[in-house]
């Protein structure tokens, strides 16, 4: 099921009347039986956005497509949708089997039909053999396995996640989301996902949106947002360590910081924010040479912090480049510099 | 000054310090020979302390009385004017007791009035409750007209009510006439009812005693689900709503297994509340208790504690007191047998 949004907007207005435009203008196309990450700073209208395709907040604009079905004002329970909420919102006093099972209780199903969907979807997320416990008596990545169920034993046209990850601990959330890219592969449903981690949204998204205050940045495969982010907020927000920030100009197609020529670009005579990325830095025994302030090594790569061009720069080179009397030489790798408009933060090519 | 402050208080670290090695010494003496028990005597000694004040209290206006009301009712011949009673009798007081016609009239009484008034409440309150919850304007404001019946004296509201309900016509000690509720009878064309004056029935004047108790009971039960659905967390209608529950489901489903702690808590203490009705029934109908029928015939309203009260009213006579303690016993034996069975029952049916 494609989900199209069409300049969706929704305004909060508090007490004193004052308007925040949690989402604005926002037209997406959500291609069918893809896994989307919505990534985003917090507050920056990505739980709205998914909570409006729920259905469960009014849009103050714009219109919501399932395939060719206007639902804008459709009531949640008919959108055939399921939600997994941030903290999955998992009935207490209901075991298992019954939380499973209460989407089935509202359809007309008969209930030992009922019964075979939630062993089904109990072995699907591998929780066969929990289904009589009460969510209090599982762990963490447990309970986001039974909202999963939940959510999909009425076979929904969407699968929506708010923050999916965010209440479990480093290994489990390693292990949760390859469960989840299992269970949208296995099943084919069309998945929104919501994180304001960008690693999280990396690793499993077929595609990703970011977003900045209401605002759409880009909608991109993960790898080619980051490898061609189309403003400086995408850059920045991407990577980690995150990407270095200077002030150049471009000579002649020269790209030039400071003393130091670091590319080439067809970019017009102007000056321009440049954007590298620490690990786009390379050992160059013909390179410029630069004086590092603070090495670390962590492992494999090098992490070397030094002045360049007036601002602090980091650079992730690999552990064995050579360091000689204190000094290294560096270039940056072939078509690795983003040049950004000075005043629009947008990228230039 | 100075000096003799800090020797007072080197002095007293050093007998602090001689004490604890001393202690240290009897326990390890005690524990090497098994005998530790002998150490705790000081913590119980504490606690007990601690406990004394409220001890002293319960023991003085609880514990005695039950005791003492429990021995009574196994005396016979007992007269509390003079403190004297002939002998004991096994179970002779609560024999005469549960034959007297007006105790099984009593024991009725208070039945319909448990049975009917409080499931009434529980479910008026729950439907306020959730109505309450969901209006937003004026919410405070609503919250106090019907948290009004609670902190209103019991015959003040008693008394409003027997206006309400009174009289059947116009006559010299009731110039005014028909209360409320006749007049809005005649209004639609009915024929005034004696509620609970002369020549009212028994289900007539019950069903006063029931509305009261209805109403008055509502208020604290509203603000109690009122607390308690508030604390259920919104995600979980959302979550229905998206599973596809209506309302009323997620109400059935959600809301009242989620308060069931509260409207089990509520059930408890209503009914045994219920169980002691007697001051509504003194408001409504009077002290006597009942309302006259004829030249001899009469409506027995008296719940079981008006039933205790009359007897402690005549006890002066032998026995009297003897008969109210054993009622009062029975009553505690009555109230008991339902709260264990409610235990029970809540043991599988409340979500905590």
């Amino acid at each position: 099921m494609e989900i199209r949004l069409e300049q969706l907007t929704k305004v909060f207005t508090d007490k004193t009347g004052k308007e925040t435009r949690a989402v604005d203008d926002l037209s997406i196309t959500i291609p069918s039986g893809k896994l989307v990450g919505l990534l985003g700073p917090s507050g920056c209208g990505k739980s709205t956005t998914l909570y409006m395709i729920a259905g469960l907040l009014k849009p103050s604009g714009g219109k919501i497509y399932f395939g060719t079905d206007d639902v804008t004002r459709l009531a949640p329970e008919k959108r055939g949708i399921g939600l997994v909420f941030q903290n999955y919102a998992l009935y207490p006093h209901m075991t298992v089997r019954q939380n499973i099972l209460f989407p089935l209780e509202n359809l007309d199903i008969k209930r030992d039909d009922a019964m075979v969907l939630v062993e089904d979807m109990a072995r699907l997320v591998n929780i066969y053999d929990q289904l009589d416990k009460k969510p209090s008596q599982l762990s963490g990545g447990q309970q986001q396995r039974v909202a999963i169920a939940r959510a999909l034993v009425k076979k929904p046209r969407v699968l929506l996640l708010d923050e999916p990850l965010s209440n479990l601990d480093a290994r489990l959330r390693l292990q949760t989301r390859e469960e989840i890219k299992r269970i949208q592969r296995e099943t084919g449903i069309t998945t929104i996902f919501v994180t304001h981690d960008q690693e999280e949204a990396m690793s499993i998204s077929d595609q990703m949106v970011v977003l900045d205050y209401g605002v759409k940045q880009q909608m991109d495969a993960p790898q080619t947002m980051y490898n061609r982010p189309d403003n400086l907020f995408v850059a920045k927000f991407l990577g980690n360590p995150p990407i270095n920030i200077l002030d150049g100009n471009v000579v002649n197609g020269s790209v030039v910081i400071g003393d130091h020529v670091v590319g080439k670009t067809n970019a017009t005579d102007n000056a321009y924010t440049i954007g590298i990325r620490p690990e786009d830095f390379r050992y160059d025994p013909y390179g410029f040479v630069v004086h590092p302030e603070d090495i670390e090594h962590i492992g494999r790569d090098t992490l070397i912090k030094f002045a360049f061009g007036g601002t602090s720069v980091r650079a992730l080179i690999d552990s064995d480049s050579v360091l000689q009397n204190g000094t290294i030489r560096l270039s940056v790798k072939a078509g690795k510099v983003h040049l950004f408009d000075k005043a629009t933060g947008s990228v230039v090519l | 000054m100075k000096k003799a402050k800090a020797w007072l208080k080197n002095a007293m670290w050093s007998i602090r310090n001689r004490l604890t090695a001393i202690s240290n010494q009897i326990d390890a003496y005690l524990s090497r020979h098994r005998l530790q028990f002998i150490v705790r005597w000081p913590q119980w000694l504490k606690a007990i302390f601690y406990l004394l004040p409220a001890l002293t209290l319960l023991g003085i206006f609880t514990f005695y009385p039950i005791i003492n009301s429990f021995m009574i009712s196994f005396m016979s011949g007992y007269n509390i004017q003079t403190n004297e009673f002939d002998g004991y009798t096994f179970l002779g007081n609560y024999i005469t007791v549960l034959r007297h016609v007006n105790f099984k009239q009593a024991v009725l009484n208070t039945g319909i009035i448990v049975f009917i008034s409080v499931p009434i409440t529980i479910l008026i309150g729950l439907m306020i409750a959730v109505a309450l919850n969901a209006i937003k304007p004026l919410r405070g404001f609503y919250q106090s007209i019907f948290f009004l019946p609670y902190v209103t004296n019991t015959i003040a509201i008693g008394l409003v009510f027997a206006y309400i309900f009174s009289g059947n016509s116009t006559t010299i000690q009731n110039p005014a006439g028909l209360g409320l509720a006749n007049q809005i009878i005649s209004w639609f064309g009915g024929q005034p009812i004696a509620w609970v004056a002369k020549g009212a029935t028994y289900w007539s004047a019950m069903s006063v005693i029931l509305l009261y108790s209805v109403w008055n009971g509502l208020a604290f039960k509203i603000i109690v689900f009122l607390a308690g659905i508030q604390g259920i967390d919104k995600q979980y209608y959302q979550a229905a709503q998206i599973d596809g529950a209506s309302k009323a489901k997620a109400f059935s489903r959600i809301t009242v297994p989620l308060i069931s702690p509260m409207i089990f808590y509520i059930l408890i203490t209503s009914v045994i509340g219920s169980f002691k009705t007697y001051s509504s029934v003194v408001a409504i109908i009077g002290v006597e208790g009942q309302i006259p029928t004829g030249a001899t015939g009469s409506i027995n309203l008296k719940t079981i504690v008006f039933y205790i009260y009359d007897y402690i009213g005549r006890a002066g006579q032998n026995d009297m007191m003897s008969y109210a303690a054993a009622a009062s016993i029975i009553l505690f034996g009555i109230i008991l047998v339902f709260t264990v069975a409610q235990l029970q029952v809540g043991k599988r049916r409340v979500h905590y």
